[in-house]
C-alpha cells in the first residue's frame, strides 16, 4: 500500500487560555491518500478551517500528529514549516492576489519561492499554467481589471505552478456565481489529476460536492461522517476497471 | 545571479499619486536639511573669508578676544617681541573696528567694518586690494567691498561708472578710491579697507592709538616650520596678555565661536535635527501605511513560503528607494534655493560635495530608521489568519 499523502492522528486544538479556553478540534483521525480529492463540509465554527490551517502548516500543532508525506508537522520549527509550505498550494476564499502585480507576476512570485529556479524558467512556467487555466491572453492584466472567476483562476494557477503534492482550498467558489464556481472546481480537479496532486477543500457549496472522491463532514470539532462513495470516485473506479 | 521580481519597486510605483506625495515629503525634509546645513556653513565660511585671506603664517591676538566682531586690543610691543625669533621675516599690525556709514543716496546710517593696515605691506590676498594700495595712502581715501549689502548704497556700480563717491563715515567725510571683494558675514554687512593712518583719523575719538592693535600678523622666512616656530614663541613669550595662533587655528577659533558660543550655530544644528525628525516621521507614515494596506498580501506571501526576513528586505528596499528618489528633487531644489539665497543675502552659500553626501547619508539613515520602526507592523501579518 502506498504511503498516504496525509496522516492525522488524535489531533486536538484549542483557542484561548484558562477558563476561556475552547476546544475547536476533538480527536481527529484521518488518512488521505495521494491524488485524492477530499471535500470537508460543515457549519461555520465546526473547526474545518482550523483543520485546514493546521494541515497547511500555517498554525502550530498543539497536540496529536499530522504527517505530510511522512514529515511530522507537530513540533516543527518555523523554518521547517516555511519550507514545508513551499510544497503546498494554497487557494484562498478571497483569492489574496497581490494587487500591485500582474497576473503573470503573481504566479511568478509563487514559482520563485524556491530559490533554485531561473527567472526565465519561472516566467515560462507561469505562462504555461496561466494558459492552462484559460488566461493566456490576460497575462499582463492587474487583478483589479479581472472578474472574480478570472482572479480565482489566477489563484489556482499560483497554487499549482510548483506542481505541489497537496493543494489546500478554502471556499474557492464562495464569491463566484454557480457557472464560474463550477468551472473553477472542475479546473482544479482536472489539473490536480494531471499532476497527481491531493486536494483538500473546505466548502459550503453543495453544488460542487460531486467532484470529490470523498466528503468529510465536520460538526463541533469532530469528524462526523466520512463518505467515500461519491459519484466521482465511482466513475473513476469504473474507468480504471474498464 | 537569479533575477527576481522587484517586489519593492512594483509596490511603490503601482500607485503613482501616493509615490509622488511621498517623494515630495522626503524632498521637503531634504531641502530643509540642505538649507539649515548650508546656512550653517555659509555663516562659518563668511566669517573666515578675511582670516583666510591673511598673507602670513601666525596670528597674534588678545586672549580675551573671541571673534573678529569683538576684538580686544593688545600692545604692539608684544608683536615686536615676536620679531626677536630669527625665523620671523616680518610682523604687521592690523586694526579692525566698526563705525557708521552714511548711505550717500538715502542718507541713512549703517554699521560697517573698517580694516586698517600699513599700505606698504601686502597683508591680505583679496581681489582688488593689491592694485589699490597706493590710493589709500592719501588721507581719507578708502576701498569699498563690492560684496557689501545693498543698504550701503549702489557704491560699486557708481564707482565703476566713474562717479566720485564721497560720504560720511564715523563723522568724517571720506572718498572711495577703489573696490575690493570680501563679502558679508553674520558679523559685518559691509567692509572698508584703508591705511593705518586713515584708520586712526577715523577712530581717533575712541581713544585708539597706534600702540594698540587688534590683530598681529606674523610672516615667517621661507622654509620655516610654522608649528616649530609657534612652539618656540609660546615658550619664549611668557606674558599672558597675548595669544599665538597659526592661521588655521585662527580660522577654527572664529568658526568655533559661531558654532558653540552663540545661539546661531546651535539654531542651525537644531534646525537640521528637526528636519531629520520631520523626514523620519514622513517616511514612517508612508511605510506604515504601505505595510498596513498590504498586510493580507504579505500574509499570503508568508503562507506560500516566503520568510519574514524576505519581507523585511522588501520594506528596507522600499525605504532605500524612497530615500534615493526623494533625494534627487530635494538636491535640485536646494541648488536652486542656494542661488536665490546667495543673490539675496550675499552669503557664500554653495553646494559642496561633502554636504551633498552628508544629506544623502542622513536621508538614507532617516529612511532606515523609519523602516526599522515600521516593520514592527509586519509581525501582524500572520499567515494563520488567511484561512477564515
Amino acid at each position: 500500500m502506498q504511503q498516504p499523502a496525509l496522516k492525522i492522528q488524535s489531533l486536538n486544538h484549542y483557542y484561548g487560555k484558562g477558563v476561556l479556553q475552547k476546544q475547536t478540534l476533538l480527536d481527529i483521525n484521518l488518512e488521505i491518500g495521494a491524488g485524492e480529492f477530499v471535500i470537508i463540509t460543515g457549519q461555520s465554527g465546526s473547526g474545518k478551517t482550523t483543520l485546514l490551517s493546521l494541515i497547511g502548516g500555517l498554525r502550530s500543532v498543539q497536540s496529536g500528529s499530522i504527517q505530510f508525506l511522512g514529515q511530522e508537522l507537530s513540533g516543527a520549527s518555523q523554518q521547517k514549516l516555511t519550507k514545508l509550505r513551499r510544497q503546498i498550494g494554497y487557494i484562498f476564499q478571497s483569492h489574496n492576489l497581490l494587487g500591485f502585480l500582474t497576473a503573470q507576476q503573481n504566479v511568478q512570485m509563487a514559482a520563485q519561492v524556491n530559490n533554485n529556479i531561473s527567472m526565465q524558467a519561472a516566467r515560462s512556467r507561469s505562462q504555461t499554467i496561466l494558459q492552462a487555466v484559460g488566461l493566456g491572453d490576460r497575462l499582463n492584466y492587474y487583478p483589479e481589471n479581472l472578474s472574480g472567476g478570472q482572479k480565482q483562476r489566477i489563484a489556482i494557477a499560483r497554487a499549482l505552478v510548483n506542481q505541489p503534492k497537496l493543494v489546500l482550498a478554502d471556499e474557492p467558489t464562495a464569491s463566484l456565481d454557480s457557472t464560474s464556481g463550477r468551472a473553477v472546481v472542475e479546473l482544479m480537479q482536472h489539473l490536480a489529476q494531471e499532476q497527481m496532486c491531493t486536494i483538500v477543500m473546505v466548502t459550503h457549496d453543495n453544488r460542487i460536492l460531486d467532484v470529490a472522491d470523498r466528503i468529510i463532514h465536520m460538526e463541533d470539532g469532530r469528524l462526523s461522517y466520512n463518505n467515500s462513495l461519491t459519484p466521482a470516485r465511482l466513475s473513476r473506479q469504473f474507468e480504471s476497471n474498464t | 545571479m537569479i533575477r527576481k521580481i522587484p517586489l519593492a519597486w512594483l509596490q511603490l510605483t503601482r500607485e503613482k499619486t501616493r509615490l509622488i506625495v511621498a517623494l515630495a515629503g522626503i524632498a521637503f525634509a531634504n531641502i530643509l536639511m540642505f538649507m539649515q546645513l548650508g546656512f550653517r556653513e555659509a555663516l562659518f565660511d563668511g566669517n573666515v573669508q578675511f582670516h583666510q585671506s591673511l598673507n602670513g603664517e601666525i596670528v597674534v591676538i588678545n586672549p580675551q578676544s573671541d571673534a573678529l566682531l569683538s576684538l580686544k586690543t593688545f600692545s604692539q610691543r608684544r608683536l615686536y617681541q615676536v620679531l626677536a625669533l630669527e625665523e620671523v621675516e616680518s610682523v604687521h599690525p592690523i586694526y579692525i573696528g566698526f563705525t557708521s556709514w552714511r548711505n550717500p543716496q538715502t542718507r541713512k546710517l549703517r554699521s560697517i567694518q573698517v580694516i586698517g593696515f600699513d599700505p606698504d605691506d601686502s597683508i591680505v590676498n583679496l581681489p582688488g586690494v593689491q592694485q589699490n594700495l597706493d590710493k589709500i595712502k592719501q588721507p581719507d581715501v578708502f576701498l569699498f567691498d563690492q560684496g557689501s549689502r545693498q543698504e550701503f548704497g549702489t557704491i560699486a556700480a557708481d564707482f565703476l561708472q566713474g562717479k566720485a563717491i564721497e560720504t560720511e563715515v564715523g563723522g568724517r567725510t571720506i572718498k572711495i578710491g577703489g573696490l575690493f571683494q570680501l563679502g558679508t558675514s553674520f558679523g559685518a554687512d559691509g567692509n572698508l579697507i584703508t591705511s593705518d593712518l586713515n584708520f586712526f583719523r577715523l577712530f581717533n575719538q575712541d581713544g585708539r592709538n597706534l600702540g594698540l592693535i587688534d590683530v598681529g600678523l606674523v610672516k615667517l622666512k621661507p622654509g620655516a616650520n610654522t608649528k616649530v616656530v609657534l612652539e618656540k614663541l609660546r615658550s619664549s613669550i611668557t606674558q599672558k596678555d597675548i595669544r599665538l595662533l597659526s592661521k588655521q587655528e585662527f580660522i577654527d577659533f572664529e568658526k568655533s565661536y559661531w558654532a558653540s558660543s552663540t545661539a546661531i550655530g546651535f539654531i542651525f544644528t537644531l534646525g537640521t535635527i528637526m528636519a531629520f525628525v520631520v523626514g523620519t516621521v514622513i517616511v514612517y507614515q508612508i511605510l506604515y501605511s504601505e505595510i498596513a494596506d498590504h498586510l493580507p498580501e504579505y500574509a499570503t506571501l508568508k503562507a506560500i513560503g516566503y520568510t519574514q526576513f524576505y519581507l523585511l528586505i522588501v520594506i528596507f528596499q522600499q525605504a532605500l528607494i524612497l530615500a534615493t528618489l526623494g533625494y534627487m528633487p530635494g538636491f535640485a531644489f536646494a541648488i536652486f534655493q542656494y542661488n536665490i539665497v546667495q543673490k539675496e543675502t550675499l552669503l557664500p552659500i554653495t553646494m559642496t560635495i561633502s554636504r551633498a553626501l552628508l544629506v544623502l547619508l542622513l536621508t538614507v539613515l532617516m529612511c532606515c530608521i523609519s523602516g526599522a520602526i515600521a516593520i514592527r507592523k509586519l509581525r501582524a501579518a500572520d499567515p494563520a489568519d488567511i484561512f477564515s
